[in-house]
C-alpha cells in the first residue's frame, strides 16, 4: 500500500536542505542554454522549470557517457592493474518524470541477469528517485502505450504530483519511507487531494499486447523495415538521450607508461557497431539497424529479461535529426497483421 | 504544391526516377525527410518553409542509391551539395534531377550539373550578415575566452556523430574517428575527445562546407559546430578565393595552391 | 620548484630542415636542448593532427618546418602544407588554442643558424608563456602527459 502524504511546494527548499544535510548528492534537470540535463542543483531555484521532458535522460547517473574499469601501468614486476575507486556518493535524482524513473529497471535487466556489472551496481545502490508526476506531455510522450504513465509510481522511491501549490507525496518503497523519514515534519495527512485531475493525458498511440503479437513475426519483411528506415541517417542520436539504451564499447586508452580501460556508449544504429574484423557485417544496412532497434525494445528485451526496453519517454523522437517518430512506427507495425 | 507532385508522379510513372527524395509532414507539425517510390503516393510531397533538411545527404546512402536514379526536391542548399559532391567525383552529370519548386506552384526540373551550375544562386559574401555577426561576437572575445566558451560547448557533445551522419559532404566510408591504428582521436566523450572530434571534422570539411546549417540542426545538444566550418569558409574565399558549392569541376582548395600564398606567418 | 624547462616538439622535413639542424650540429652551433626533433618525408606529410598529438602528449610549443617555396623535393609539398597552415591556424585562432605556441618556418639545408636561431627563440618564447596547462586539463588524468597516476 503506497502512504500518501501532502507537502507546500514552499518546503521544498526546506527538504532539499534535509536531504543534503543527510549527505544526498541532489541531481535535477537544469537549462543548458537550450536544452536541459540532468546536473547537481543546490535549491529548488537551479532547477529548470516547466519542461515536459529533459533533453538528455538521467541514465548517465549509472551509466555515465564514458567511465574508467580499471587502470594499468607498467610496474616494476610488469603490468600492474588497479580497479577504478570506487567514487559515487548517495545521489537522489529529483524532478525525473514516472517514464524516467521506470527506465531504471530496463538498465537492471541488463546489468544483472547473467554477471553482476560491479561499476553499474555501485552507482545503482546509492541512487534514489523522486519523481514528479506529469501535468503536461507534447505530442512525442507515448508512455502511456509502454504500460506507464503520467502519474505512474513504478520506479520512484517518492512521487511527487503537484496539486495547486501543494504536493501530493506518495511514499512507495523502503527508501521512499526513508527519504520521507528525513523531512516528516514537512509533510501533512493527504485527505481529500485528487491526483487524477492533476495529471497530463497522454493518448495511447499504439497495443502494446498487439505490437508483441505481431513484432516477432515480422523479422522476415524486409519492405516494412525498408520503408520505416529509409530515411534513417544510423547517427546515435536516438540511442544516446534514451534512458534504456545500454549498448556500450569497450576502449583501451593508453601512452607507453599506462592507461585506462574504457566503457563508453554506444550504438546499434551505427553501420559499424557489427562490423566483424573479417569485414563481413550481419546487419549490413540500415533497415536491418533500425529492426534491431525495435525488435531489442520491443521483443527482445520482454521475452528474454521481462522488462520491455522503452518507457515511451519520446525522447528519441524529438533528437532524431529526421524526424523518425518511434511511437508512429510502432503503431504502424501493430496495425500491419501478421 | 500540385506541380511538384505531378511532376513526381510522372518521373516515377515514367521510370525516369526510381525515387524521389522531399519532404513530407512530420511530427508536431514540422516536415520531415520523405523517400516517395509508390507513384500513387506523391500526394504526401509538401515544400514550404519548414522544409530545411539538406536532402543531399541521401544521394550517397548506400540504402538510398540501391533504390536507382533519384530525383531531388532542390533547395538551394541541395543544389550546393551536389555540385560539391560533382567536384568530388561522387556524383555524376545526369546522376540525379533536381526539381525546384517555384513560388507559382510551377517546378523547375534540372537534369544536369551545368542546368544545376545555372540555378544555383552566387551570393558575394560567403557568410550572411548575421553568420558574420555571430562569429564577429565570438572572434571579439579575447583568446581565453574563446576557449572557455568553446570547451564549454564542446562539453555537452555526445559523440553520436548525428552531424556527421546528417552531413552530405561526410561520406568517407571510413571515418578518422573510427581508425584505431593509431586512434589518431580518442573515442570516449572526455573534453580531449570532444575537441579531437570537433577539430578533425572542421578540418576535413575545409573548403567543402557549403554552409547548410545542417550539423548544428542535427545535433541533440545544440552546438553550435557550423560555426567552425563557417569561420574556415570565410578563410578559405579570403586567401584562396572561391567558395564549396558553385561550380561541378572546381578543384578542391586545399588540394591545390599558389606560389604567392599568404606565408608572413612563416618564418 | 624547478624552473619550467619547456617541452617544444618539431615536425620537419628530412630534405631541408633535418639536414639543416644536422648542418648545426656539425657547424657546433649550441641551441636550446628543450626540441624533440620528428623527422618526416615532407611538410606536406604533416597531419595537422600532429600538432593535436604532441599537445596530448606533453608538448608546451610546436615547430613546424621544411624546404623554401620552389625548393621542396617533392616539387609542391610544402605549397600545400602552407594552404593546410592557413586554414588550421584560423580555426585553432576561432577555438581559442594559443597559436603563439606553434611555430611554423622554412629552414633550408644550408641554414645551420637559422635554426639554431629559430628553436632558441622559440624556446624563450614558450618559457614565457608558461606549461601549455589549459590544453592539458583537457586530457583525461590516464593519459595525461608525466606518467600516470593510479
Ligand atoms: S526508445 Fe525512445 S521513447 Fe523509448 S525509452 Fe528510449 S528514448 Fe524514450
Ligand atoms: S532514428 Fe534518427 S536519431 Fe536514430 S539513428 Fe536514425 S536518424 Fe539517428
Ligand atoms: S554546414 Fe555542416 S552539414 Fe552542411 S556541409 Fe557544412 S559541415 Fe556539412
Ligand atoms: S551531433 Fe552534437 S552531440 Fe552529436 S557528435 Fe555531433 S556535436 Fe557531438
Amino acid at each position: 500500500m503506497i502512504e500518501q502524504k501532502r507537502m507546500s511546494t514552499t518546503s521544498l527548499e526546506a527538504l532539499f536542505q534535509r536531504y543534503k544535510t543527510a549527505g544526498w548528492w541532489i541531481l535535477a534537470p537544469r537549462a543548458e542554454g537550450d536544452i536541459t540535463t540532468f546536473g547537481e542543483v543546490d535549491s529548488p531555484g537551479d532547477v529548470a522549470a516547466g519542461l515536459i521532458q529533459t533533453t538528455l535522460s538521467p541514465k548517465s547517473a549509472v551509466l555515465p557517457i564514458w567511465e574508467e574499469l580499471f587502470r594499468f601501468r607498467r610496474g616494476e614486476s610488469g603490468i600492474e592493474v588497479v580497479e577504478a575507486a570506487e567514487s559515487s556518493v548517495p545521489t537522489i535524482i529529483f524532478g525525473l518524470r514516472p517514464c524516467d524513473a521506470r527506465a531504471f529497471a530496463a538498465l537492471d535487466a541488463v546489468f544483472t541477469w547473467d554477471s553482476q556489472d560491479e561499476p553499474y551496481l555501485a552507482r545503482r545502490n546509492k541512487v534514489a528517485f523522486v519523481s514528479i508526476a506529469c501535468n503536461q506531455a507534447d505530442d512525442y510522450c507515448f508512455c502511456t502505450s509502454t504500460g506507464g504513465g503520467p502519474g505512474d509510481t513504478a520506479g520512484s522511491d517518492l512521487l511527487l504530483t503537484g496539486v495547486g501549490d501543494e504536493y501530493l507525496v506518495e511514499v512507495v518503497t523502503e527508501r521512499g519511507v526513508e527519504l520521507a523519514g528525513i523531512a516528516g515534519e514537512l509533510f501533512g495527512p493527504a485527505e481529500g487531494m485528487d491526483k487524477a485531475a492533476h495529471l497530463a493525458s497522454v493518448p495511447v498511440r499504439f497495443d502494446l499486447d498487439r505490437l508483441r503479437q505481431v513484432l516477432p513475426k515480422t523479422f522476415d519483411r524486409e519492405e516494412l523495415w525498408i520503408d520505416q528506415s529509409l530515411r534513417c541517417l544510423g547517427c546515435g542520436a536516438c540511442a544516446y538521450v534514451c534512458p534504456t539504451c545500454v549498448c556500450f564499447d569497450i576502449q583501451d586508452e593508453a601512452t607507453r607508461h599506462g592507461g585506462a580501460r574504457v566503457r563508453c556508449w554506444d550504438s546499434c544504429g551505427f553501420s559499424l557497431f557489427t562490423l566483424h574484423t573479417s569485414g563481413h557485417n550481419p546487419r549490413e544496412v540500415q533497415s536491418h539497424r533500425w529492426r534491431q532497434r525495435v525488435m531489442h525494445k520491443f521483443a527482445y528485451m520482454p521475452e528474454r529479461l521481462q522488462v520491455l526496453g522503452c518507457v515511451g519517454c519520446g525522447r528519441c523522437s524529438r533528437a532524431c535529426p529526421v524526424d523518425m517518430n518511434l511511437a508512429e512506427h510502432l503503431a504502424v507495425i501493430a496495425e500491419s497483421g501478421e | 504544391m500540385t506541380g511538384l507532385q505531378d511532376a513526381a508522379r510522372d518521373l516515377l510513372q515514367s521510370g525516369e526516377a526510381a525515387v524521389v527524395i522531399g519532404f513530407g509532414g512530420g511530427s508536431a507539425g514540422g516536415a520531415r525527410p520523405l523517400m516517395v517510390r509508390d507513384p500513387t503516393s506523391v500526394g504526401d510531397l509538401i515544400f514550404d518553409d519548414r522544409c530545411v533538411h539538406n536532402l543531399a545527404v541521401y544521394l550517397l546512402k548506400p540504402e538510398v542509391k540501391s533504390l536507382g536514379k533519384p530525383a531531388i526536391v532542390g533547395t538551394q542548399a541541395v543544389l550546393r551539395s551536389i555540385l560539391q559532391l560533382a567536384s568530388e567525383q561522387q556524383v555524376k552529370d545526369r546522376d540525379v534531377i533536381a526539381l525546384i519548386p517555384e513560388a507559382d506552384g510551377g517546378v523547375r526540373r534540372l537534369e544536369t550539373l551545368g542546368e544545376i551550375e545555372g540555378a544555383v544562386s552566387k551570393p558575394d559574401a560567403v557568410l550572411s550578415p548575421e553568420e558574420q555577426n555571430c562569429l564577429d561576437e565570438i572572434a571579439s572575445l579575447s583568446r581565453e575566452e574563446r576557449w572557455r566558451f568553446w570547451q564549454e560547448e564542446f562539453s555537452r557533445c555526445l559523440k553520436c556523430y548525428a552531424c556527421r551522419a546528417a552531413c552530405p559532404m561526410c561520406y568517407c566510408s571510413q571515418c578518422i574517428v573510427e581508425v584505431n591504428q593509431p586512434q589518431w582521436i580518442p573515442v570516449p566523450a572526455h573534453p580531449l575527445g570532444n575537441m579531437g572530434w570537433h577539430l578533425v571534422r572542421a578540418m576535413h570539411l575545409a573548403g567543402r562546407c557549403v554552409n547548410c546549417g545542417e550539423c548544428a540542426r542535427a545535433c541533440p545538444v545544440d552546438i553550435p559546430l557550423n560555426l567552425l566550418n563557417q569561420v574556415i569558409e570565410k578563410e578559405v574565399a579570403e586567401q584562396f578565393g572561391g567558395k564549396a558549392g558553385l561550380s561541378a569541376t572546381a578543384s578542391y582548395a586545399l588540394s591545390t595552391f599558389t606560389t604567392d600564398d599568404k606565408d608572413t606567418f612563416i618564418r | 620548484m624547478a624552473e619550467f624547462e619547456p617541452k617544444v616538439t618539431a615536425f620537419v622535413c628530412t630534405w631541408c630542415t633535418y639536414a639543416g639542424a644536422d648542418l648545426t650540429g656539425t657547424s657546433r652551433i649550441k641551441y636550446a636542448s628543450n626540441v624533440r626533433v620528428l623527422r618526416v618525408p615532407c611538410t606536406g606529410r604533416i597531419d595537422f593532427m600532429y600538432v593535436l598529438q604532441a599537445f596530448t602528449q606533453g608538448a608546451d610549443g610546436i615547430i613546424i618546418s621544411g624546404c623554401h617555396p620552389a625548393d621542396c623535393h617533392y616539387t609542391s609539398g610544402n605549397y600545400h602544407a602552407r594552404r593546410r597552415w592557413i586554414v588550421l591556424r584560423a580555426l585553432l585562432d576561432f577555438v581559442g588554442v594559443d597559436t603563439r605556441r606553434i611555430h611554423f618556418a622554412w629552414v633550408s639545408a644550408a641554414e645551420g643558424a637559422k635554426w639554431a636561431d629559430l628553436v632558441n627563440s622559440v624556446v624563450s618564447n614558450v618559457r614565457e608563456l608558461g606549461p601549455y596547462d589549459e590544453y592539458r586539463q583537457t586530457i583525461p588524468a590516464h593519459i595525461r602527459p608525466g606518467g600516470i597516476a593510479v
